[in-house]
């Protein structure tokens, strides 16, 4: 792998893992939101 | 190319966007659109949490499909000018990564909706997903000019879905909305293909304009036409809208078969510039988003116990 390309290699890792990361965020907050709603709404 | 391409894509990780392209985010747009319609117009409430969720299921049941749509067709896209540089055929992905993501998004989509909203919609997500990953994509599509017939039915689920992410119940309303769907999509389809080049006979896709030819497709653009103005109308005969939706339906209706029949009439000649059917094409966008919006409003002006 030339330098270019292990540079291009990280960038696109880094990016991906990023994404991933948001992913992971945003859903433990929804799941958090829909368990908070759907114990409301028992009571 | 083809020795270099897969070389590429085993050793550089692939583009978080090229997965994001694999989930047809245009098509997806259409899906949102109409499940948020059939969430906004069914009857009774739902939580706004748990209606986002519905429509996210939606959204990522439509997405995991339709990538398992371009895992299962990535040689018949290399062969077509439109869908060449797609991530597959354009080698910037490995095809085992395609399948994997169609499948683990599919099923998350399922899971989320059982456990957030309901089992019932949950069951009929999986149905559509089933529907057009497998039953239209890896059997039908390829073996019949009504191709595009089926694939409506696909496209058809989302309000369906959405509308019972409310009630928890099939009724005839949202089978009504999918009936609308499924009967707009092919002269929807089949217009565009009249005035559009495609490549599909070179990839052994047997589109009706290529197989039964021009003067069917006009005939058959015409039958379903037809069919769609009663399918339309009937929310309203059967009293699950008022009448602004009622008059909507009869107005649009109306001016689909007045675009229809010259479209149904007249044969291509030389040097034809096609107006008549990209009318009908452009038309047929806007027949069904203010349809769905119409239906959406006749809901709200209930709430707000205006005379129906």
């Amino acid at each position: 792998m030339t330098p270019e390309e292990e540079r291009e290699f990280i960038r696109r890792r880094k990016a991906r893992n990023w994404v991933v990361a948001g992913t992971l965020v945003f859903f433990v907050v929804l799941f958090y939101a829909i368990t908070i709603v759907r114990i409301g709404a028992q009571h | 190319m083809a020795s270099t391409a897969p070389q590429i894509a085993a050793q550089m990780p692939t583009e978080w966007r090229d997965f994001f392209a694999l989930t047809k985010p245009r098509v997806m747009t259409l899906v949102i659109f109409t499940a948020i319609c059939g969430v906004l117009a069914a009857p009774g409430t739902i939580h706004p949490i748990i209606g986002f969720t519905a429509i996210l299921a939606i959204a990522m049941g439509a997405g995991g499909s339709a990538v398992l749509n371009m895992w299962w067709e990535a040689d018949i896209d290399a062969g077509m000018k439109r869908t060449r540089s797609r991530p597959l055929p354009g080698g910037r992905m490995r095809r085992e990564d395609a399948r994997d993501f169609g499948i683990f998004l599919s099923g998350v989509s399922v899971v989320l909706m059982g456990l957030a909203v309901g089992w019932l919609a949950a069951a009929l997500l999986l149905g559509a997903i089933i529907y057009y990953a497998v039953i239209y994509t890896m059997w039908l599509k390829p073996r019949t000019p009504q191709n595009i017939v089926i694939g409506g039915g696909a496209g058809a689920f989302p309000p369906l879905i959405g509308w019972v992410a409310v009630t928890g119940e099939i009724t005839a309303m949202p089978i009504l909305l999918f009936a609308i769907i499924f009967f707009w999509t092919p002269p929807h389809f089949w217009a565009l293909a009249l005035f559009v080049q495609s490549d599909y006979a070179k990839v052994g896709i047997p589109m009706l304009p290529v197989v039964a030819g021009e003067k069917a497709t006009r005939r058959q653009i015409m039958a379903y036409t037809v069919l769609l103005a009663p399918i339309a109308i009937a929310p309203w005969w059967i009293g699950g809208t008022g009448w602004i939706y009622g008059s909507c339906a009869v107005v649009l209706s109306a001016l689909f078969l007045i675009l229809a029949v010259p479209v149904f009439t007249r044969m291509r000649e030389e040097t034809d510039t096609m107006q008549p059917e990209k009318a009908l094409f452009k038309f047929s966008i806007v027949y069904l988003f203010v349809l769905f919006a119409a239906l959406v409003a006749d809901r709200v002006a209930a709430y707000q116990g205006w005379p129906a």
